[in-house]
């Protein structure tokens, strides 16, 4: 693994013991326990809420109802995978329109970049799954097994009733909660109610059960055993960061120029002569990755500020300033190094006006195409073999097989006329000949209709043009297709 | 590398590779311990599954491919599945028989499933002669055009699938026969020749007037019990129409003169006992909406 190394490392490492040499010699490294401490602090109220809206979400979500006429499912959000579609309250998705997904996709993609340039890896801080939980697992094991001191201690000590009902109960609410997160999970793809219900009468059907099983397992594994191992060694989110973030992003900082040299204080010493860091390690007991923001910017922080609390408390107390770790930047830093005045943070970049311009073409290209989507759909397909028919009469006669798609929650009737060559005439099996060219097609509500259709034309060019024009008569909808019509010249 | 000439980076106090890039050296972080359980937790299944699961294949001698303790077979799990299939058509096949032909092609919803079942029927056991979506070929009729040489009503197709044409161990097959007119001797070669002709001026296109008018008591006399006065042909004899622009068998001179030397009389097998009575039904009606029929 290649390391970042920034230029605060260089600084923070000066007057420093050389680094020791690492005391193992295994291939393979044993995972180092971390016992993460409570912070208390603007960032971790800030967490505290965001882990409540984001669970909140997750659970409420699925039992959100949004009544969209009779025989069509009424959740707010499902991906209905039996009936092939996917509905986001008044937006319906079919599977024809698959590229509303590919597009919300690319819509995230860019999302996370812009914010990434901006502010660094908030998304890994505050709003990734993996953090959400992990976060609620620690505050589930700490309500078992106490702050951090109290955890190691713990950990060392023999067996003991005390040691046995404290790690008994925090892995029953761990299942508990995994359970929770997996059974939620298989509401977003069934009709809720009627999922749950049948959950517990053995009714749901058997991927509900597996999926949920699932989940389950993964997040009592990677919320309570995996952890930081998740996004240190599992998720490709670190290494791409590397390339988005910049001298510009905020970024979860240790002002080493302020700083350093680090060194414990006593209360009687002067600060003359060295920087804020009392070395009092605050920053690392409170950091769930177990690192040191001290050794600068590093692939392992998932910026989640926490260190920024924990520091800020101690500077309180020794009476300097907060702010020796801040969100900050790189170029701000390296000016303070140099003695000028920090630049201003400028949030307004090239890179960040391209990720926004994307984000809008791309939003406005999708909100274009939800607006003005027809409620009908209309394919015609040629019948490739035979690709024509030569009639005892010598004229020439093609099949096309017509598929109408009816998104509109009501039943309708839809006229087709077919023109183009002059002679042509229309048949549609199973339908009554028309006298004047036109078509009666009833299409069901919500639905797919195909008809089989028959042209015979007289014999002319090789390669002719058919327009089938289809109408809603009553909202006076129309569409207009051109398809090829074969023959011999 | 020995331990003496070990390569530790100044910076995170970790052992490198020894390998450079433009200065660049990757550091030799050790790997988790779990990637490395996980990774035997992989070696120790794939064992269970080769002992549980069908594994390894025919090897010279084996004769057969390894069962695994669970008795997987996807052969199996397709044969239960077809059997599934054919339980959950039970019931739309039931309506088939239930209904006419021509109520199955004007309902919406069992035209859709008839077609669909047709469409499937045929693509097994009709495309092979008639060629898919019934285009036809020299000898084997075209479906999707508007000729019939028997019946090309919904029910005169239905009885065509269910009895076959010439069909020697069917009884009720549809039957007809032309003689070997030239073969079996009934007619010299240059009688013959004059009845192309005639056959050819019958079909619209320029002949010899002559030939023509000395084979027109032979046409009448020998061909139109069959084929009709007006060469127009007859359904219930299967007789073609010789005035159109169509021609199973060829319609050069040589062609027609090779059909009535040798005579042309071939056969369908009869599908009864092979299709069951629902896909019979769908054939039919899918047979019709291939050129709408008669």
């Amino acid at each position: 693994m290649v390391e970042l190394i920034g230029p605060h490392n260089k600084t923070s490492k000066e007057g420093a013991p050389a680094p020791v040499p690492p005391q193992h010699e295994d291939l393979y490294a044993k995972r180092r326990q971390i016992y993460p401490k409570l912070a208390h602090g603007k960032f971790r109220t800030i967490k505290w809420i965001v882990m409540a809206l984001t669970l909140g979400a997750y659970y409420i979500v699925p039992w959100i109802r949004w009544d969209r006429g009779e025989g069509i499912p009424d959740q707010a959000v499902l991906a209905d995978f039996a009936g092939e579609k996917f509905y986001f309250f008044w937006i319906q998705i079919w599977p024809q329109e698959a590229y509303y997904i590919a597009g919300l996709l690319i819509l995230a993609a860019l999302l996370l970049f812009l914010v990434t340039s901006l502010f660094g890896r908030v998304w890994c801080g505050y709003t990734c799954p993996q953090t959400v939980w992990t976060d609620l697992y620690i505050w589930v094991e700490r309500a078992f097994e106490g702050d951090r001191a109290a955890r190691m201690r713990l950990d060392k000590a023999p067996w003991s009733f005390n040691k046995v009902w404290r790690k008994l109960g925090k892995h029953i609410v761990w299942l508990i909660i995994a359970f929770w997160t997996g059974g939620a999970f298989i509401l977003y793809w069934h009709d809720a109610p009627t999922v749950a219900k049948g959950w517990f009468t053995g009714e749901a059907p058997l991927s509900a059960y597996w999926f949920a099983g699932i989940l389950t397992m993964t997040t009592y594994f990677l919320a309570g055993m995996m952890r930081e191992q998740v996004c240190t060694y599992m998720c490709p989110w670190p290494r791409i960061q590397g390339a988005l973030t910049d001298e510009d992003a905020l970024n979860v900082t240790y002002r080493y120029d302020r700083g350093e040299p680090r060194g414990p204080k006593r209360k009687d010493q002067d600060w003359e002569g060295r920087g804020d860091c009392i070395d009092c390690n605050q920053c690392v007991q409170v950091c769930p990755m177990g690192i040191d923001i001290r050794d600068g910017s590093q692939l392992e922080c998932i910026h989640c500020a926490l260190c920024i609390d924990a520091c800020d408390e101690m500077m309180v107390r020794v009476g300097r300033p907060k702010g020796l770790i801040a969100y900050d930047t790189d170029n701000a830093v390296a000016a303070r190094v140099e003695g000028r005045k920090p630049p201003k943070w400028h949030p307004f970049r090239i890179r960040t006006f391209l990720y926004a311009a994307l984000m809008a073409a791309i939003g406005g290209i999708m909100l274009f195409g939800l607006m003005t989507k027809s409620t009908f759909e209309v394919n015609v397909l040629k019948d490739r073999s035979p690709p024509f028919v030569r009639l005892s009469s010598g004229d020439y006669r093609n099949g096309y097989a017509l598929k109408l798609v009816n998104k509109d929650t009501t039943a309708r009737t839809l006229t087709l006329k077919v023109s183009g060559i002059e002679g042509a005439k229309v048949s549609v099996i199973g339908m009554e000949e028309d006298t004047d060219g036109e078509f009666e097609l009833p299409v069901d509500a919500y639905g797919v209709d195909r008809y089989r259709l028959l042209v015979t034309a007289p014999a002319g060019d090789a390669r002719r043009t058919l327009i089938f024009e289809t109408t809603d008569p009553k909202t006076g909808e129309t569409t207009r297709d051109s398809v090829p019509f074969q023959g011999e010249k | 590398m020995t331990d003496q000439n070990k390569d530790i980076d100044t910076h995170s106090g970790t052992e490198t590779t020894g390998h450079s890039w433009d200065g660049i050296k990757e550091l030799n972080t050790p790997l988790p311990r779990w990637w490395l359980i996980v990774w035997y937790a992989t070696i120790v299944w794939a064992i269970i599954y080769m002992i549980l699961m069908p594994a390894i294949p025919a090897l010279p001698g084996m004769g057969t491919n390894t069962r695994g303790l669970l008795g997987e077979s996807d052969r199996d799990n397709v044969a239960v599945a077809v059997q599934e299939l054919r339980q959950k058509r039970a019931d739309s096949s039931a309506i088939l028989l239930g209904a006419s032909l021509e109520q199955i092609e004007t309902d919406r919803e069992l035209q859709q499933f008839a077609l669909a079942m047709g469409d499937s029927v045929f693509g097994d056991n009709c495309a092979t002669c008639h060629g898919s979506g019934g285009r036809g070929a020299k000898g084997y009729p075209a479906l999707a055009d508007d000729v019939w040489l028997w019946d090309g009503t919904l029910d005169g197709i239905q009885y065509t699938i269910t009895h076959g044409i010439r069909d020697p161990e069917n009884l009720d097959t549809r039957f007809s026969m032309m003689p070997r007119f030239g073969r079996d001797g009934l007619l010299e070669a240059g009688q013959i020749d004059d009845l192309v002709e005639y056959v050819v001026n019958l079909s619209g296109r320029e002949a010899d007037g002559a030939a023509v008018e000395r084979a027109a008591p032979i046409f009448a006399q020998q061909c139109a019990t069959c084929h009709g006065e007006d060469g127009k042909g007859m359904h219930n004899l299967g007789a073609p129409n010789l005035t159109d622009a169509d021609w199973l068998y060829g319609g050069n001179r040589e062609d027609i003169y090779n059909t009535i030397y040798n005579a042309r009389n071939s056969h369908m097998p009869a599908w009864d006992g092979r299709l069951d009575d629902a896909s019979i039904k769908a054939l039919a009606v899918y047979v019709h909406s291939l050129g709408g029929g008669e």
